[in-house]
């Protein structure tokens, strides 16, 4: 045991273990900009106008920045049901499914409870879009640690089967004859509506999604239920060992990640479009995957990368108009970020500025 | 490309010394395998023969030593010039690809394969060179199909196919049902007798070494401690030379087992399946009574592992019972806890930690759930999880450049160090160990065991599981032997004789 020289030193250390899961995932975005200005070279583009077009479409003016504040709140729910079971060692990448039950339950909740007080009718639909989802990802926890079954794999294939399910309700038993050209359910009590946050032109559910990357935060650092979990994700045989109910810790926080993600359904339903229908699978759930694995599943890092992913997304308009560029474009540019943020996991541990253990030779 | 008319050479090790950094895995070890001999090279685990022949066979270089191929001098810096001297291995697993037939086997691993194959030429070849070998094997059904036996079998024929004259197998029976290892070792032994191949075998099977072997050569800690001819020597001797017949170390800090003393782990007929689901582990009647250290000897893979898990509840017991402290057991956190039972399984940093969670944290695991006072609590502080670590840390001296370094950067013996300090603080009265020491170095294993010592002084109850039978003779109060998934053998430490265990061990009796 080294006693430490300074408290600077001391600080020093602890700055350098914590920079690496910033520097990383920083140089990692750095690179797959890089490798997609590139792309654009190739196709007789200009990549200065590209990154000038992006920041003014998500970050130049104050409209933009409500439009990437919009675009951020369900990627702040939907990262959350990446990363919450990542931190049990689970890779779920199905939370577009929990996001559109969600949405179905909180429409037929917001419905069937039309005339309730707003507050009523708000919460039944927040908690209905949770159990949803809840009991989505909850399944695909129970079926990885009881039947085996590979929850990447699963939870991708439940996703479709969600997306399907939606399409039914829609279509069928839920469906406002009404809604002819668009399948939709019965529109919610105007008076559930969540509305915008006071001067501004985001809806509440930015709030919701900041105060849920919180408490999932609290969750995972503060509470015995968070440590239960990271011994089980960092060694589920010492876990066992130690006699901890790891089954239990598995569902229970596939469960809460997917009520999370269901929830980013609700608020789609509530804030935007006012019933349940086709647009609701809008692809935030697999665009929280990128956000996840880019603020490497630590809840409160969330909160910026899903900023930056919205602004990216509310800047794709405008890339269409000035640069004659592609719809897709903005989903090359994710895939991009995303491979070269696969091929960075290999680099860590390797860096001897992150690891104080290194600096010194110990006998 | 047949081995047909090559006929076995003698390879020689001459004064083979191996260090890894400071550590001596192998120390003037000479060892003489004449041509169309089969030579035994026994030890237990951590002596020094999978060094020996890995330095053999050009995967380490050698610190010092020289390698004699038909009395000549031979530079083997690598496997494949070890492959161009005739010098081949066949594993202890399998290498073969499961889903290729054996002829594709065959073709496939040769050094210079064709980029198009003419199958019909090859079957041709193959079938020829099957025509010298001493028995049929199926080479056109995919070697996933083939029985233990068989594929054990076509990894000889391979290493034959290949030209290879000098064989070391790598305890090839490990895999094998005892009429499988006895058909293999058979032809093998023909095939020496015949001089077409000369054979090292790693084993610590008593029954195949005396049914097969005509020399032996013995290891212990690196060192040469005995060799000759198998005819010569009976099992005993061999034995002795292998574990060491020093006089048993009673710690002089040993209190005497008070006659009355009560019983804290019962297990009666308890059944589960092993690893394989193909046998069970039957654990028929163990009693260990507080203040008492009872050793379980055994060769691994002999049902260890598995009856480690059936206690710590990672493998439910299909039939019996587990009481501790005559009340039914089931190991979860709340009964251990209860109960004061702590676990120490081996291999700690793969078994017993977080390998990137920090040493504060990992030393934390046993207790973060409770508050000062040892009661449930809800929320944690990282600030009194580092107090608790760092005295334990000072207490147990587990050397770490700091508490938020992962546990994953210490050294062996340290981390085995922090998982006792987390363990053995508190009343412990039922302590389950397995392996503690493994792959640790002197200073760290005389400490752990003292350790271990103290909390049976203390009266604990301490269910040793250990490879190591110095270990054993050293720390326990009474030795069982497990062999097959059972306890075959006990005996009081006072009556304790290496040979009878080691015998019982190996399978005899």
């Amino acid at each position: 045991m080294s006693e430490r020289a300074s408290p600077s030193a001391g600080a020093v250390e602890w700055l350098a273990r914590r920079a690496e899961a910033f520097v990383l995932p920083l140089a990692a975005l750095i690179v797959g900009l890089l490798a997609f200005s590139v792309f654009l070279l190739f196709l007789g583009k200009s990549p200065l106008q590209l990154f000038e077009l992006m920041w003014r479409g998500g970050f130049g003016s104050w409209f933009s920045v409500q439009n990437t504040l919009s675009r951020a709140a369900p990627l702040l729910l939907s990262a959350l049901c990446v990363a919450l079971p990542a931190r049990l060692g689970l890779v779920v990448i199905g939370g577009e499914g929990a996001i559109v039950l969600g949405g179905v339950a909180a429409a037929a909740a917001g419905y069937a409870l039309s005339g309730a007080p707003a507050f009523v009718g708000i919460v039944a639909m927040g908690l209905a879009s949770m159990a949803a989802g809840a009991l989505w990802i909850g399944a695909v926890g129970a079926l990885r640690h009881y039947r085996a079954v590979n929850e990447t794999i699963s939870s991708l294939l439940m996703a479709y089967i969600a997306i399907a399910l939606m399409n039914h309700f829609v279509e069928g038993p839920l469906r406002d004859p009404a809604s002819l050209n668009k399948p939709s359910t019965h529109p919610i009590d105007p008076a559930f509506a969540i509305g915008d946050i006071p001067g501004m032109d985001v809806h509440w559910g930015l709030v919701v999604g900041i105060v849920a990357c919180v408490i999932s935060s609290i969750l995972i650092e503060k509470t015995s239920w968070g440590f239960a979990a990271r011994i089980a994700g960092g060694n589920v045989r010492a876990a066992q060992v130690q006699g901890l109910a790891v089954g239990p810790l598995i569902v229970g926080f596939c469960a809460l990640a997917g009520g999370f993600a269901g929830l980013a359904g609700m608020i789609e339903v509530a804030a935007v479009q006012g019933n349940a229908n086709a647009s609701i699978a809008a692809g935030y759930g697999y665009t929280g995957i990128l956000v996840a694995f880019l603020a490497r599943h630590n809840p409160l890092a969330i909160i910026p990368v899903a900023l930056l992913l919205g602004g990216i997304d509310a800047s794709g308009g405008l890339l269409q108009r000035r640069m004659g560029l592609p719809d897709a474009t903005v989903q090359v540019l994710q895939g991009m970020i995303f491979l070269v943020i696969l091929f960075s996991e290999t680099f860590y541990g390797r860096f001897k500025a992150f690891n104080p253990d290194l600096w010194q030779r110990r006998r | 490309m047949s081995g047909q008319g090559l006929s076995a050479v003698g390879v020689e090790a001459v004064g083979m010394t191996m260090r890894f950094g400071g550590f001596t895995a192998l120390e003037d070890v000479t060892v003489r395998v004449p041509a169309g001999s089969f030579h035994a090279l026994l030890g237990e685990n951590g002596a020094g023969k999978s060094t020996l022949v890995k330095c053999m066979m050009g995967f380490y270089r050698p610190t010092s030593g020289q390698m004699l191929v038909e009395d000549r001098e031979a530079t083997i810096d690598s496997p494949r010039d070890a492959a161009s001297f005739g010098l081949g291995m066949v594993y202890q697993h399998f290498t073969l690809v499961p889903s290729l037939t054996g002829a594709e086997n065959l073709v496939i691993s040769r050094e210079k394969v064709p980029a198009v194959i003419d199958w019909r030429r090859e079957r041709k070849d193959l079938a020829t060179f099957m025509e010298t070998m001493p028995f049929r094997l199926p080479l056109d059904v995919p070697v996933r199909e083939l029985a233990a036996g068989e594929k054990q079998k076509l990894e000889i024929v391979k290493q034959l196919y290949l030209g290879r004259r000098f064989l070391v197998l790598d305890e090839p029976t490990s895999v094998l049902t005892p009429g499988e290892a006895e058909e293999v070792l058979g032809i093998v032994r023909g095939m020496t007798e015949a001089a077409r191949l000369t054979v090292l075998m790693i084993s610590h099977k008593f029954p195949e070494i005396t049914a097969f072997a005509d020399d032996f050569t013995v290891l212990r800690k690196g060192r040469l401690t005995g060799s000759g001819k198998v005819a010569d020597h009976d099992r005993k001797a061999m034995a002795a030379m292998m574990i060491g017949d020093q006089p048993i170390a009673t710690l002089d800090q040993r209190k005497p087992v008070a006659p009355d003393a009560a019983p804290v782990l019962e297990v009666k007929g308890v059944k589960a399946p092993d690893r394989s689901g193909l046998k069970s582990i039957e654990i028929a009647d163990l009693t260990i009574r507080s203040g008492e250290i009872v050793g379980i000897a055994g060769i691994s893979g002999n049902g260890q592992k598995e009856f480690f898990e059936i206690l710590a509840g990672q493998r439910p017991p299909e039939t019996g019972a587990i009481a501790v402290k005559s009340k039914a057991y089931g190991a979860s956190r709340r009964e251990s806890r209860a109960l004061n039972v702590r676990y120490i399984p081996e291999e700690p940093l793969r078994n017993a930690c977080a390998p990137r969670m920090t040493v504060a944290e990992n030393m934390a695991f046993r207790t973060f759930d409770l508050d000062s006072e040892g009661r449930p609590a809800r929320w944690i502080s990282a600030g009194a999880i580092r107090r608790f670590a760092a005295d334990l840390v000072a207490r147990f001296k587990v050397k770490t450049a700091s508490l938020a370094s992962p546990i994953q950067s210490l050294s062996g013996g340290n981390v085995q160090r922090a998982v006792l300090a987390r363990e053995l603080t508190g009343r412990v009265d039922l302590l389950i160990v397995a392996n503690p020491c493994f792959g640790l170095d002197f200073s760290a294993v005389a400490e752990i065991r003292a350790r271990i010592m103290k909390a049976r002084n203390e009266g604990a109850a301490v269910l040793l599981i250990s490879e190591d039978l110095d270990e054993l003779l050293e720390l326990s109060d009474r030795i069982l032997v497990m062999s097959d998934g059972a306890l075959v053998y006990e005996t009081p430490i006072a009556t304790a004789s290496v040979q009878t265990i080691g015998e019982h061990m190996a399978g005899h009796h």
